[in-house]
């Protein structure tokens, strides 16, 4: 993809042998990787694989059974997430993290206007000027290619495709450094979800973000990452660059999956 | 607003709740103090009247009020509607206190959506009575993520109210139940009350207490509290303005309540604030229509 | 002179995990080098490899052993054969360009735009590599009308013209090139044969599959026989 990426970096994120059970059923186990600024990392396997475990796991949605996942602040300081104070991480989740849900009423407030939903984190970092936050508002509407005359609108008056731009824009309107998603493009039509891979592939670009995306479709997989990590009950099966893990299969399971995609 | 027990001459406790109820709420008001905003559970008691009419004051009063209380009740601004003139007798029967119209001779003020219009001492407590204490209520309906965002402090969500109000209406159309921020701290709803009595809040010299009876909930706003009403720097908190004073005691900046006259779209502004009003008048004030009207307190402010 | 690509004892096989594990031998200790401003040929018949050691070059297909080297403009040597994922991807944005015979579309990405790209990761102002993409297409004789549509409807040689531009674009030193005049007229092959001459000249290194033996011939220096690679010949 293009978002430039310098290998002397340090990793905005560090994940050691994370694990999580479910009492005695096991969630995802051993999990470990860093992600740097700019780069985008699919999580790729069916559902019951632990993708989604892994991702509320990342996000701090969900404690830990044992590992740990390291964030670089904007101070450049290292942080254990477990050690965060509710507070400390609740201001990360707001404004250097984002969340895009698979269903958009998910992450977005469905009744308050377009708008307020995009202006909602820049008013909850303290932003106290109606104008400016209009206009931010504005300005990412168009990014998003949501038509600004519908800034008023509810988004329950939008398109399944527009809600999900919507909470793009609402994610990224304080610049996260991170952002995670799950399953993006799911639930929507063929047309409209390349629309939105091309939208967001332009944005983590242009921003430089780091994403983490998690998804069961190879081909968003293909289109939106660098790098690949094929989960499958629960442990992490192959990883690797991400043309290479698809063109190049080397473990059974992701074999079965390459070559269970179908073709036009 | 001491406890002295005596033999009561009706046949309930004095004040109407028992003892143990009354240490349990004045618990809950000793915590409301001492975090300003904070809504305190308490253990909401039925009362002798429905929710809606009060029984969240009438609990505070009860569980505040002594033998040598002076008690006012407003409702609206006025000590004659059915609301004030009920909870004012029912202390009267079941406490024995002495009750009164007169906003300076009150100790103790009961109100529902007003706060008088005379400064109030150091020597008097105003206790609101409270429908929906929690402001966040209506943005977010999960009252444990609402607790949450009071203990984080993340109120963005109060300036998206305040936004759609603009972006709707031009400006902030709220006019009554406005947010207010309390010592910089917790975000507060300071109960049904116009816009217009949020400046009286701050920094008042009296004891400020809010009782919800349905919701179980009791907050403080101690004398001398900072309070500042939410809102945008480019659209400034805003009391209502009135274009007429009030039409029988000629007084301006104070809140009107208009009044119609008849079915010819006749109609006239007199103050919401009746003990106020009166009092003006007896001081010798008079509003140009104050001849239209022989006894205009009880029709006025209705 | 230091060579630009040293590829050394590289093998690599297929193992079919869904058709019972069987293994596929392709390739055995294979070695040559590749040095700047010249244009070599891998040969051999369909199946010798030679897509594969383009594709295990690129980082797209994993090495079983050995190692590619690839001398870099700044920073020392890499062997892509064992390089984590955000190495071989600077790697490729930097000195290490491919032309596949067939263009991955990405949807709604206008053709000029998908040229542009690799120059403008490369840290180019936009209006420059969008005027250079230009030019690319226009020397490739890509109708004008077509370059600001996505090239998901071209035709097979269209989409081709877009992939030489792009490949093209950013000068890499090192550029694979599989099949490039595979699909072209007589007209545009001579465009990319001139192509890749002015690249020689300038410095940059060419691993290329030419079936076509004329083009080989006007371009390549030397050719690489893949079937000395073959695990049979190894064996």
């Amino acid at each position: 993809m293009s978002a430039p990426i310098d290998p002397g970096e340090a990793p905005l994120l560090s994940v050691e042998r994370l694990t999580r059970f479910y009492g005695e059923r096991l969630g995802c186990r051993d999990v470990s990787f860093d992600l740097y600024p700019g780069e985008v990392l699919a999580v790729v396997g069916e559902s019951g694989s632990g993708k989604t475990t892994l991702l509320n796991c990342l996000a701090a949605r969900m404690k830990l059974s044992s590992g740990a996942v390291r964030y670089r602040m904007r101070d450049g300081e290292m942080r254990d997430l477990a050690a965060l104070g509710e507070a400390e991480r609740r201001f990360l989740m707001r404004t250097d993290w984002g969340f895009v849900h698979q269903n958009p009423a998910d992450g977005l407030r469905m009744n308050v206007s377009a708008g307020a939903n995009v202006g909602e984190r820049l008013m909850a970092i303290g932003e106290r000027n109606y104008g400016e936050i209009r206009g931010s508002a504005h300005d990412w509407l168009s990014r998003v290619e949501v038509p600004t005359d519908r800034i008023d609108d509810s988004p329950r008056a939008f398109s399944g495709g527009m809600r999900q731009r919507l909470q793009i824009a609402r994610n990224l309107v304080t610049a996260p450094r991170l952002v995670f998603m799950d399953e993006p493009t799911g639930g929507l039509d063929v047309s409209v979800q390349a629309r939105l891979l091309d939208l967001i592939r332009a944005l983590v670009a242009e921003l430089r973000m780091a994403a983490l995306v998690v998804t069961h479709d190879l081909a968003v997989a293909r289109l939106l990452s660098h790098r690949i990590m094929v989960m499958k009950e629960g442990r992490v099966v192959e990883e690797g660059l991400t043309d290479r893990v698809l063109d190049d299969p080397q473990r059974p399971y992701t074999q079965l999956l390459v070559s269970s995609i179908l073709q036009v | 607003m001491s406890t002295a027990q005596e033999k009561p001459e009706t046949p309930y406790n004095f004040a109407y709740l028992d003892e143990q109820t009354k240490r349990m709420i004045r618990r809950a008001i000793l915590k409301a103090v001492a975090i300003p905003g904070y809504q305190v559970p308490f253990a909401s008691r039925e009362m002798p009247m429905p929710y809606g009419w009060g029984t969240g004051g009438v609990q505070v009063t009860a569980s505040l009020i002594g033998p040598d209380d002076v008690l006012k009740v407003i409702d609206q601004g006025a000590d004659d509607t059915t609301n004030a003139v009920s909870i004012r007798s029912f202390f009267a029967k079941v406490a024995g206190v002495k009750t009164t119209t007169h906003t300076k001779e009150a100790s103790l003020i009961q109100t529902r959506h007003r706060v008088p219009e005379m400064p109030l001492s150091e020597n008097q407590i105003l206790v609101y009575q409270v429908p929906i204490p929690e402001p966040l209520r209506f943005l977010e309906p999960r009252e444990t993520e609402t607790r949450l965002m009071h203990a984080l402090e993340e109120y963005g969500l109060m300036h998206v109210k305040l936004y759609e109000d603009i972006a709707r209406h031009g400006h902030i159309a709220t006019t009554y139940a406005y947010p207010v921020k309390v010592e910089g701290r917790y975000v507060m709803d300071p109960s049904p009350i116009p816009k217009f009595d949020n400046p009286k809040l701050t920094n008042s010299p009296a004891l400020q207490l809010f009782g919800a009876g349905r919701e179980k909930r009791i907050y403080a706003l101690p004398p001398y509290t900072r309070v500042e009403s939410l809102d945008f720097e480019d659209h400034p908190f805003r009391v209502q303005e009135f274009s007429e004073p009030c039409g029988l005691c000629g007084a301006s900046g104070v809140y009107l309540d208009e009044v119609i006259l008849d079915d010819h779209g006749g109609r006239m502004f007199v103050c919401s604030d009746t003990d106020h009003c009166e009092g003006r008048r007896e001081a010798g004030h008079r509003g140009h229509l104050a001849g239209a009207m022989g006894a205009p307190g009880a029709e006025a402010a209705e | 002179m230091q060579p630009r690509l040293a590829v050394s004892g590289l093998s690599k096989s297929f193992t079919m995990h869904l058709r019972g594990g069987i293994h596929i031998p392709v390739l055995s200790e294979a070695s040559f080098e590749v040095y700047p401003g010249e244009c070599v040929a891998l040969g051999g018949p369909s199946g010798a490899g030679k897509s594969s050691i383009l594709k295990m070059v690129y980082g797209n297909y994993a090495a079983d052993a050995g190692s590619i080297v690839i001398a870099r403009k700044e920073g020392g040597p890499v062997d892509i054969a064992i390089a984590d994922p955000r190495m071989v991807l600077s790697i490729r944005r930097s000195d290490l360009g491919y032309v596949s015979q067939f263009l991955r579309v990405v949807p709604r990405v206008a053709a000029r735009d998908l040229v542009a790209e690799p120059l403008v990761e490369r840290g180019a102002g936009r209006e420059e590599a969008l005027d250079k993409a230009d030019a690319l297409l226009h020397r490739l004789n890509l109708p004008e009308r077509l370059w600001h549509l996505p090239p998901a409807t071209f035709s097979g040689g269209e989409q081709q013209r877009v992939n030489i531009a792009r490949g093209f674009i950013a000068g890499h030193p090192l550029l694979l090139l599989d099949e490039p005049t595979a699909s072209l007229d007589a007209a545009n092959r001579d465009v990319v044969i001139s192509l890749i001459a002015e690249g020689k000249a300038a410095g940059t290194s060419f691993l290329g599959i030419f079936h076509d033996a004329p083009t080989r011939g006007r371009v390549a220096e030397r050719e690489v026989d893949v079937t000395a690679f073959s695990p049979k010949a190894a064996a």
